[in-house]
């Protein structure tokens, strides 16, 4: 019984670590279009290769002790593990600790990095409301200013998604409102989010980001697309019973393809 | 003999008389124990049905379940299910195992029966207070399963009910009126159960051990068992008033939860000046410590077991019970790691990282305790050592991808997906269960006085080892995938690929499932026809098998025992053979 344990265990472990490994794209990952998103990934590599090996190395002499114990012929004697306790827990201290001294301090340099840095002043601003269950993206128009928002003005029926009121807001005039995210290839983006209702979540796979939008609160968020494309926005914070369909599209689009769409919107609104 | 300094084994109520003292208001810890055990037995087959369904639905959302309309007309009409029924399915899922199983069966279950009597007691400290901390739990399941059955459904917003979704009333969608009420009064009744019974476990472990008893030779499972009630106590005692302020901002229009300006349904919701991260806050600082209340009984409960049948003690027993406090001790730091991506200032999203990742050492600590005890070990392979050696394994599984989630940068990667589902099923939901499983094989015989049958169990074993690496490791490549969670169907173009993933792990969840059946039929059938159990079937060293199986009603029979050994002394030449129980006053050689 201790032999099948064993084989079965190696073979649960060698399966498990293979699939992540053989895969068609490397850890089943997909691409990564964001300029930051390379830091995420090698941390990811770097843990998966640390914690992967300790998943091995632990499972496998799981597997082998257990071999071995399962001889229980009257000439073999107990045994106890040489050292005692004290082995297990300087390896345990000094494996995991150097492990995790490293993943804090690169990790932190990357979270940093994304989160504890301020946006480029050349950024292009675009705010973004959630709301059950559709994101809509905003645009400063002209002026370079956003209208105020007024909630009790929301009427979706009429396209008023925002709230905004153009008769007394001559900010709020030439907002350009989009269902979809669009923009520009390589050029930093700076993000505001809020929500009307309830939590949800923006996540974008291939920008590496994730980052739930919390009514009350303004969120910012910064980041800078390197590869034009069409990718799906999926709302990733429970919203209620559309959850699963609240979805929109980034496109990220050359700088002159951009220009020509924003004209475009400009003169539909 | 001096028999002085302990304390009388005195009968702390009379033997009961006539049924319902007997078997049903019992203030007898071992009845409330396997109360207890069979209301976490009646929620685990109830959340393991709804994960089935769920399952089924996310393998072929369009199939329709037979009887399934039966349940709910407006959540599944003919028979398939809605968006809205899975996200209550869900819900009520997480709620069931979490808090009724996971909570109820490892630390109040196998605790209450088994604390008293390995402390040498007779019974609790305050045996009424724990009839009522079971009978209280009681009524928090049935408050609960009643949101199955009233006009707008169960509740929806998961088991973290995060608000406002949770807090807004029936403007949010069906599920989030009478439903969602009975949520928050639910889990606060379930609080209340929880805070007695913490106390009790407390002041039984403190002031009931008998004469000899000291601290060191305390069993791993009641060392468990007490340092679970202490983080109990405070968790319990944060998610309670918690669950209060939800249920005031639903029914009594106060704005803990709920910001000003909310437009839902469209309608302006009349709130203003309440803070959605505070519930989150509040929350999750019951909700990681309530990790480890499943968690540590389970790692006291294989501890326990394993030098039973490997014949010789653990390693390091003392580091093994630092270990357990200072995993109890990090929980309180940590809670903000759920917290991540929640729109919290990203600084303290790095304070809360590196705690986090400490409590890795601890654990890695344990597990290598574990290993390194096998070693050399002349295993006996039952049932309930395998599911000892499983739990290790999938302690390991679900531990190492806490290495990823503990990264803020990572994380913001991983957050909300199957990588996540993946983590917490292995280390909390499978973890725990295999303990609980080792634990009935193991200690059934002494609470019903029948031995289990062992090949049954076995298969039952094999099927279950095999069957939660199937379900839940290709939720790892899902979550790596970007397969976000709480989804109750993959419409979106990038998800559309993953879907035989999903419909494999779906069989592979039926089978394990079935497979649960052969327990439950073991379980019954021995309880009535398996061979009666003699008194100290796994030739084991603590007080429970001091004691005739099942014990009497005041679980000595009014003898005063006297301990004169730590709690695992195999390997040793004992007149018995090769153990020295606690209660025998032989001097211990070493073999």
């Amino acid at each position: 019984m201790g032999k099948a344990f064993a084989v079965v265990l190696v073979i649960i472990t060698v399966i498990s670590t293979a699939v992540f490994i053989f895969h068609g794209q490397l850890l089943w990952l997909p691409e990564d279009i964001s300029a930051h998103g390379h830091g995420i990934d090698h941390q990811l590599m770097e843990t998966m290769a640390g914690s992967g090996f300790l998943f091995v190395l632990s499972q496998v002499l799981l597997g082998i002790f257990v071999w071995q114990s399962s001889d229980r012929s009257e000439s073999r004697k107990i045994k106890t593990f040489p050292g005692g306790a004290k082995p297990m827990v300087v390896t345990a201290i000094v494996l995991v600790g150097l492990e995790i001294l490293a993943l804090s301090f690169v990790g932190s340099k990357v979270w940093a990095g994304i989160y504890l840095t301020p946006p480029d002043p050349g950024s292009m601003h675009i705010d973004l409301q959630a709301g059950q269950f559709a994101f809509y993206f905003r645009y400063a128009g002209a002026d370079g200013k956003f209208g105020g928002l007024h909630p009790d003005k929301i009427d979706e029926g009429n396209g008023n998604f925002f709230g905004l009121d153009p008769a007394n807001d001559v900010a709020a005039r030439d907002d350009i409102t989009s269902a979809s995210l669009v923009i520009p290839v390589n050029r930093p983006i700076y993000l505001t989010m809020h929500s009307k209702d309830v939590i949800h979540s923006f996540y974008v796979r291939e920008l590496r980001i994730q980052q739930d939008i919390v009514p009350g609160l303004l969120i910012p968020l910064h980041f800078t697309a390197t590869k034009t494309g069409r990718y799906e926005i999926v709302c990733t914070q429970l919203c209620g019973l559309g959850h699963h369909n609240m979805r929109a599209y980034l496109e990220v689009m050359p700088e002159d393809q951009f220009d020509q769409w924003l004209k475009a919107k400009e003169a539909e609104q | 003999m001096d028999n002085t300094l302990a304390k009388p084994a005195a009968h702390q109520h009379a033997p009961p008389e006539g049924f319902l003292r007997k078997y049903v208001f019992s203030v007898d810890h071992k009845v409330i124990g396997l109360q207890y055990y069979g209301l976490a037995l009646v929620a685990v087959v109830i959340g393991m049905v709804l994960s089935w369904l769920m399952r089924v639905h996310l393998g072929w959302s369009t199939f329709p379940i037979p009887g399934l309309g039966k349940l709910s007309a407006a959540g599944a009409p003919d028979n398939i299910m809605t968006p809205e029924y899975y996200l209550s399915l869900m819900t009520m899922h997480g709620t069931i195992m979490v808090f009724f199983v996971l909570t109820n069966a490892p630390f109040s279950g196998f605790g209450n029966y088994f604390l008293p009597i390995q402390v040498g007691a007779a019974d609790m400290a305050f045996p009424r207070m724990n009839m009522m901390s079971f009978w209280v739990t009681l009524v928090a399941f049935l408050v609960l399963m009643a949101a199955f059955f009233v006009p707008d459904g169960p509740p929806l917003s998961g088991w973290t009910a995060y608000a406002p979704l949770s807090a807004v009333g029936k403007d949010a969608g069906p599920g989030q009126a009478l439903g969602q009420s009975l949520w928050g009064i639910s889990i606060a009744i379930f609080c209340v159960g929880q805070l007695l019974g913490s106390l009790n476990f407390i002041a039984t472990t403190l002031d009931l051990r008998t004469k000899g008893m000291s601290l060191a030779r305390l069993p791993f499972s009641t060392w468990a068992w007490f340092i679970t009630s202490v983080i109990g106590l405070l968790a319990f005692a944060v998610l309670l008033p918690a669950c209060i302020l939800l249920v005031l901002d639903r029914v009594a229009g106060t704005s803990f939860f709920i910001p000003s300006g909310l437009v839902i349904s469209d309608r302006l919701q009349p709130h203003a000046g309440g803070s959605p991260l505070l519930w989150q806050h509040l929350f999750w600082f019951f909700g990681h410590p309530e990790v480890y209340i499943a968690i540590l009984p389970a790692i006291g409960i294989v501890s326990h077991i394993l030098p039973a049948f490997m014949r010789k003690p653990l390693l390091g027993p003392r580091v093994l019970v630092g270990c357990m406090a200072a995993i109890a001790f990090l929980s309180y730091m940590v809670w903000g790691h759920h917290m991540f991506v929640s729109g919290m200032n990203p600084f303290s999203a790095l304070l809360f990282s590196v705690p986090t990742l400490v409590i890795t050492i601890p654990a890695t600590v344990a597990v290598l305790l574990w290993i390194g005890s096998v070693y050399g070990a002349k295993l006996r392979f039952t049932s309930a050592s395998l599911f000892c050696l499983g739990f290790i394994s999938v302690f390991i599984s679900g531990g190492i991808s806490g290495f990823f989630l503990a990264q803020p940068s990572i994380d913001t990667y991983l957050h909300a997906t199957y990588f996540v589902v993946a983590h917490f099923h292995f280390v909390m939901g499978v973890a725990a269960i295999f303990a609980i499983f080792a634990g009935t094989y193991f200690w059934m015989p002494k609470m019903v006085g029948r031995m289990m049958n062992e090949t049954l169990g076995k298969i039952h074993f094999w099927l279950t080892f095999v069957g939660v690496y199937c379900i839940f490791m290709p939720m790892h490549y899902l979550g790596l995938a970007g397969n976000v969670r709480r989804y109750s169907a993959f419409t979106d173009d990038f998800l559309v690929p993953l879907i035989p993933v999903h419909q494999f792990i779906t069989i592979a969840a039926l089978i394990t499932g079935a497979a649960q059946f052969i327990f439950i039929f073991n379980l019954i059938w021995s309880r009535f026809r398996g061979p009666k159990a003699p008194d100290n079937p796994w030739q084991a060293t603590s007080l429970e098998w001091s004691t005739s199986s099942p014990p009497p009603f005041d679980n000595f029979g009014g003898k005063q025992l006297v301990v004169h050994h730590e709690a695992y002394e195999y390997g040793v030449a004992g007149s018995a053979g090769d153990y020295v129980m606690q209660t025998s006053p032989e001097v211990v050689k070493a073999q």
